[in-house]
């Protein structure tokens, strides 16, 4: 899902909220525009009793400026609102089938309580988000999440998550609500990207503060400035009055000027737009954070938790070697194992079939081509799955199984098994034994190697997030020897094996404890506490609705790898901050430079020597800095949308481009722009 | 050897003598606030003031302490000056009149010592030693007590405490002032500063008329005058007084002291927080600046383009001939890049940029490398805002140190920040705006206003050296800028503690490849960015109409 950042039909619709926008009890959040729009309502009065040319070009610029925030924020707003619609759509009333004590009742789902039972069939439309607990189904998530292949969700385990608003495609489930009414999942998501709930993220307070304290500065600068003026005025009476400057000092529409081109208007204009966008670049893909606060941690994360499963490797684990024991023949063993697993519809089994056929070339076989043969499925109890054809009874399954196997078949296991077994623990595989009885004899064929398969392109991800300065913990049920070896092949710098669900929420607590931020993903019941206490809780869209109650963010992809892009979002966001605040001080330089020797070469011909730009007039020079103030805006519209580039990297190189582009590209560029401002501006009239 | 030569070994002599001490005083700095044992002395002197020495305190007690400390010590100076006829070693002069006396009380307790009155036509000898020169050195400690608690801050974790003020102060006097202080005042004497209770001198000047040059405990309070940063003359020529500074190497000496503890501090930061390059790091920003500055000044001073000046070869007029242009403005760089406010030269009389450049040095809050602890916990503060906006840039919620710098960390830096150009800025406009400010004007056009800008920045930033040419022992200019003082002083004192005991709460945030990395060159450059971009912004105009006014000529 991609929309431009900035069309102009996207600015066009922004407008009449940008003019709505104008209203001091909406603007008052934001204090510094709150004193341009002041500045530009008083001047407007200026303008009025004193008009002159100079005065209503500064008067319509000053509007522009408080109009081009509003634009920014208006924007940024716009683009969750389509996002909004579309949700609004799948939250249309519907029916809900409710079940009573002795059948079912037809209500509004906007009646449904929490606990009520209602049933769902083909066709029928989620009434509200709650839980599978009896039946299984297809469900079309796609109203939420665009994806519009179908998933399943059945009773129990951590599939049993329905939201409102998705459609049942087949069979009949019975699903308790669990949100209150009026809090669904998709009330939440609208509230979200349209902004309604947003709330002032603690490091945007924190830059609000130092706007505030810089505003101050500049208010107090020029205000004192007034008294010194009128002194130096007066010491030098034969100087003539000034459109700057006269006997009762620097004049109104001027003083304006210099408060609205020092005060940071141009982070303070663009900043709510920017937190709203980061939130937007979460919602692209498919990722609802449920604070803003959440999308700053994520910028601040130390330690990211992954679990192996699903995440680091592909889900199941599959056969990646036969290892043949004696003097059986490779050929031999592949083939017994391939018959062996022909009825084994586990992914292991399924897995043995695949490599025996890739990598032995053995023909696709299915188990109707076998006559006479006797299939025995893999059961948890025998541990094992086979077949009996031809008088010959071969079995594959777990090690100690297939061997006791082999012994009450009157065989014998040769020691060499138990070396070529712990030989594949040791290397984090998992053996399965291949055993052959036949004519009263039994013996062990060889050993499948299962092995974890990680999934391409991790070692890379995690190298970057290294790089970062994110260290990348796994978390596994496998024995510490297994772990040892996929963490060493995926490239993570630690792991945690025989993790239960309580060692994880150790594990967050002690890296917190460590002044550490936490990242996690899950989507089990089980994994609740943990994503509670994790400063950034991814939870699975898949996941239960306790995961996606405790965690901080809902992946609607479900997809866990999606936590390193979340961690790149919130320090892109972040970076954009500090990127355009540092570019709205250093910009001040320059407007010092063509205000100052503006409002005080008449009194003091030297300081003509500070008008660096060769400026034309001390009327143009003004207003090329008011202009620039308000154009400069607009153009950082799109960066603020956006974000600024953010390259994976160490914080030192990272702050030194930044600091480049920024710092000094923040005092370079005004001096040109205002010149070329300048430069045009100097043949309206009023301007000599 | 030219005069330029002259000035550069002056200076780098000054460099490589600082550069020797740093580490032997700094790790001797904090042996003496991270130490557990009491000497005998301190624990009569606990016993006699009432404080249990093992005890700790929160900010909030801690910043109580220091206001209780300091406005006994207001209180007492005051009373001290106001019945000095009745009093030993009075000489025979009066009663210093109220208004003056507050002046003088608040100034030397912020560690100003501005002086609108002349030392040696005005205060007696028992209120120079007992009253003045004591506040010389409590005033430095308290200074040093504020620095090494927000250092606490930043070492500590999880913590409420920042340490006893008391303790602090007794030991920051006993054990470091008062060590330096004694050999340096031997070394003074022996470069022929006095040190007597005589009643002066009786000369025959050149012209044959007779003159009386007072003589006095001069050497002592010399030593602590400079090595506490805090400036207040013996004399009314302060520095420039042979009796106060009798030869170059004297002065050199003065410089040298004048620094010392200031940039030591670096390394006691460095060490607390356990790591040294943290230091060093906050030392090289101060350590630009104060080169970049006595670089401008002296140039500027050798530059102008006035008749006279390009006659001799540099502005010569109000620098004692004894030092001559290049040490003199070195001297003027370090008395305003500290809070020290001591003169060998008359800032006045110095070229219209050389002027501005004392003033920028004040107006940087005096950080580079500042007074004694005000420098450093000055710096830190800015240290902390530069973190903050350039610390977005990396991606991450900024820290410093390990401390993450929040709403209320950024609340109170800035708070902080913000008193001194509030103060300087209103107090020079009121000055302006009144007939009682504007009549203490010797001058006027933009140099008349250079001179009311120069003491609002003075008496706001603690530094105490005056422009000159203003009348200031007005009741008007007396109180205004005894309110400066004591608000300059102690308003940031409050936010700085508090911005300790906000970071003492915190734990710590451990580094790693995605921290903001400061103790690198890069930091040091954003830092000296930060401040002077910061301090450009908001002196600018006002500096538009006074030194740059005059200064420029296009």
């Amino acid at each position: 899902m991609t929309t431009p950042t900035l069309s102009p039909a996207l600015l066009l619709r922004a407008l009449p909220d940008a003019l709505r926008k104008l209203d001091p009890r909406t603007l008052w959040r934001n204090p510094v525009m709150l004193i341009v729009e002041i500045g530009a309502a008083w001047t407007t009065v200026l303008a009025v009793t004193d008009p002159s040319v100079f005065a209503w070009l500064i008067v319509a610029w000053l509007w522009l400026t408080v109009l081009f925030a509003n634009l920014a924020e208006a924007v940024a707003e716009g683009r969750g609102k389509a996002q909004a619609d579309s949700l609004r759509r799948a939250r249309r009333d519907t029916m809900a089938r409710r079940l009573t004590g002795d059948g079912e009742e037809t209500v509004a789902a906007s009646e449904l309580r929490q606990g009520d039972r209602v049933v769902v069939e083909a066709g029928e439309v989620v009434p509200g988000d709650g839980d599978v607990v009896e039946g299984i189904a297809s469900v079309d998530e796609s109203a939420i999440t665009g994806e519009s292949a179908p998933v399943i969700r059945e009773s129990g385990g951590d599939r049993s998550a329905v939201t409102g608003g998705t459609r049942v495609l087949s069979d009949r489930v019975v699903v308790e609500i669990t949100q209150r009414p009026g809090e669904s999942f998709v009330d939440r998501m609208i509230a979200l990207v349209e902004g309604a709930s947003r709330q002032k993220t603690p490091n945007e307070i924190a830059l609000n503060i130092l706007l505030a304290a810089l505003t101050v500065i500049f208010l107090l600068a020029v205000a004192t400035l007034q008294p010194m003026a009128i002194y130096a005025k007066g010491g030098n009476p034969g100087v003539p009055d000034t459109v700057a400057l006269d006997g009762d000092g620097i004049t109104g529409v001027v003083l304006v000027s210099l408060v609205v081109c020092l005060i940071p208007t141009t982070i303070g204009a663009l900043l709510s737009a920017i937190g709203i966008a980061g939130m937007d670049r979460l919602v692209q893909r498919n990722v609802l954070a449920m604070s803003g606060r959440a999308v700053e941690a994520a910028g601040d994360v130390d330690t990211l938790l992954l679990d192996k499963t699903g995440t680091i490797t592909l889900g199941d684990r599959r056969a990646s070697a036969f290892v043949p024991v004696g003097g059986v023949g490779d050929k031999e063993l592949a083939d017994a194992a391939h018959l062996s697993s022909l009825a084994d519809e586990t992914p292991e089994g399924r897995s043995v079939v695949a490599f025996a056929r890739e990598h032995h070339g053995l023909p696709e076989r299915s188990p109707d081509e076998l006559a006479g043969a006797v299939w025995v499925p893999f059961s948890a109890q025998t541990r094992m799955s086979g077949v009996d054809v031809d008088g010959r009874t071969l079995r594959k399954g777990a090690a100690a199984a297939v061997a006791d196997w082999v012994r009450a078949s009157g065989g014998d296991v040769p020691a060499e098994l138990a070396a070529l077994v712990d030989g594949v623990s040791a290397s984090g595989g998992t053996p399965l034994v291949v055993g052959e009885a036949a004519d009263g004899a039994a013996r062990v064929l060889g050993v499948v190697h299962l092995k974890d398969v990680v999934k391409d392109g991790m070692r890379e991800r995690f190298d970057r997030m290294r790089r970062m300065g994110i260290r990348t913990v796994m978390i596994t049920g496998d024995n510490p020897v297994t772990a040892q070896a996929i963490a060493a092949e995926a490239g993570v710098d630690d792991f945690l094996a025989e993790a239960r669900p309580e060692d994880k929420l150790a594990l967050i607590r002690k890296e917190q404890e460590g002044g550490r931020l936490v990242a996690m993903t899950g989507d089990g019941t089980n994994d609740a506490p943990a994503l509670a206490k994790a400063d950034v809780g991814v939870a699975m869209n898949t996941g239960t609705s306790a995961a996606k109650e405790a965690g901080n963010m809902v992946d609607l992809d479900s997809d866990p790898t999606k936590l390193i892009e979340i961690v790149e979002i919130g320090k892109q966001l972040l970076i954009t901050r500090g990127a355009l605040t540092t570019f709205s001080i250093a910009n001040d330089v320059a407007k010092y430079f063509a205000i100052v020797p503006a409002l005080f070469t008449a009194v003091y011909p030297g300081l003509a020597a500070l008008n660096v730009m060769r400026l034309h007039s001390p009327q143009s020079a003004i207003l090329s800095a008011v202009v620039f103030n308000a154009l400069v805006i607009v153009a950082l519209i799109p960066l603020a949308l956006r974000g600024v580039r953010y390259r994976p990297g160490g914080a030192a190189g990272l702050l030194s481009r930044n600091l480049s582009v920024y710092g000094l590209g923040g005092v370079v560029v005004p001096f040109a722009g205002i010149k070329l401002i300048d430069l045009v501006v100097q043949f309206l009239p009023g301007m000599s | 050897m030219s005069n330029d030569v002259a000035g550069i070994v002056f200076v780098g002599s000054l460099v490589l003598a600082l550069a020797v001490v740093y580490r032997p005083l700094g790790d001797h700095m904090y042996r003496v606030y991270a130490g557990t044992r009491h000497a005998r002395v301190e624990r009569v002197l606990y016993r006699l003031i009432g404080v249990r020495p093992d005890a700790e305190q929160g900010w909030a007690a801690y910043a109580r302490s220091v206001l209780a400390f300091s406005a006994v010590g207001i209180l007492f100076l005051y009373l001290f000056q106001r019945v000095q006829q009745w009093l030993l070693l009075s000489l025979g002069f009066d009663a210093v009149k109220p208004d003056q006396a507050w002046n003088t009380a608040v100034s030397f307790v912020t560690n100003t010592n501005w002086q609108s009155y002349s030392g040696e036509s005005t205060m007696g000898h028992l209120v120079q030693m007992a009253g003045l020169a004591v506040q010389n050195f409590v005033s430095a400690a308290v200074g040093m007590c504020v620095a090494i608690a927000l250092v606490r801050g930043f070492a500590r974790r999880k913590s409420a405490q920042l340490g006893n003020f008391w303790v602090d102060l007794v030991r920051g006097t006993l054990r470091i002032l008062l060590p330096i202080a004694f050999v340096g005042a031997v070394l003074l004497i022996a470069g022929g500063v006095v040190q007597n209770f005589g009643g002066g001198d009786v000369v025959r000047g050149l012209g044959g008329g007779q003159q009386v040059i007072p003589g006095g405990p001069v050497a002592s309070q010399e030593v602590i005058k400079v090595l506490g940063t805090n400036g207040g003359g013996f004399y009314n020529a302060n520095s420039a007084h042979p009796f106060e500074n009798g030869t170059a190497w004297t002065n050199w000496l003065q410089i040298f002291l004048i620094l010392l503890i200031p940039f030591s501090l670096c390394r006691t930061f460095g060490r607390m927080v356990g790591q040294n390059r943290q230091g060093y790091a906050i030392a090289a920003v101060m350590g630009v600046i104060a080169l970049v500055s006595v670089g401008l000044t002296a140039v500027f001073q050798a530059l102008h383009h006035g008749t006279v000046p390009v006659a001799v070869g540099a502005a010569t007029e109000g620098v004692e001939a004894r030092f001559g242009v290049v040490d003199s403005a070195v001297f003027a760089a370090a008395t305003t890049l500290t809070s020290t406010g001591a003169v060998d030269s008359f800032h006045d009389s110095y070229t219209s940029l050389g002027g501005m450049m004392t003033m920028i040095n004040m107006m940087l809050g005096e950080v580079a490398p500042g007074g004694t602890g005000s420098g450093l916990y000055g710096m830190l503060v800015l240290a902390v805002l530069t973190v903050f906006v350039a610390g977005l840039m990396v991606g991450r919620t900024p820290e410093y140190l390990g401390k993450k710098i929040g709403a209320r960390e950024v609340k109170l830096a800035a708070a902080c920040f913000l008193v001194t150009p509030l103060l300087v800025l209103t107090g020079t406009a009121a000055a302006m705006a009144t007939e009682s400010g504007r009549a203490g004007m010797l001058n006027d056009g933009a140099h008349g206003f250079s001179e009311v800008l120069y003491a609002f920045t003075s008496a706001s930033n603690n530094n105490g050296s005056a422009f000159a040419g203003l009348t200031v022992n007005t009741v008007w200019y007396d109180t205004a800028l005894g309110l400066c003082m004591a608000l300059g002083r102690f308003l940031p004192i409050v936010f700085v503690l508090a911005l300790a005991g906000s970071l003492a709460r915190q734990g710590h945030a451990p580094a790693s490849e995605g921290t903001l990395p400061t103790h690198r060159p890069q930091f040091v450059g954003m830092v000296v960015g930060v401040t002077v971009v910061l301090v450009a912004l908001t002196f600018l105009p006002a500096l538009a109409l006074g030194p740059l006014a005059e200064g420029i000529h296009s």
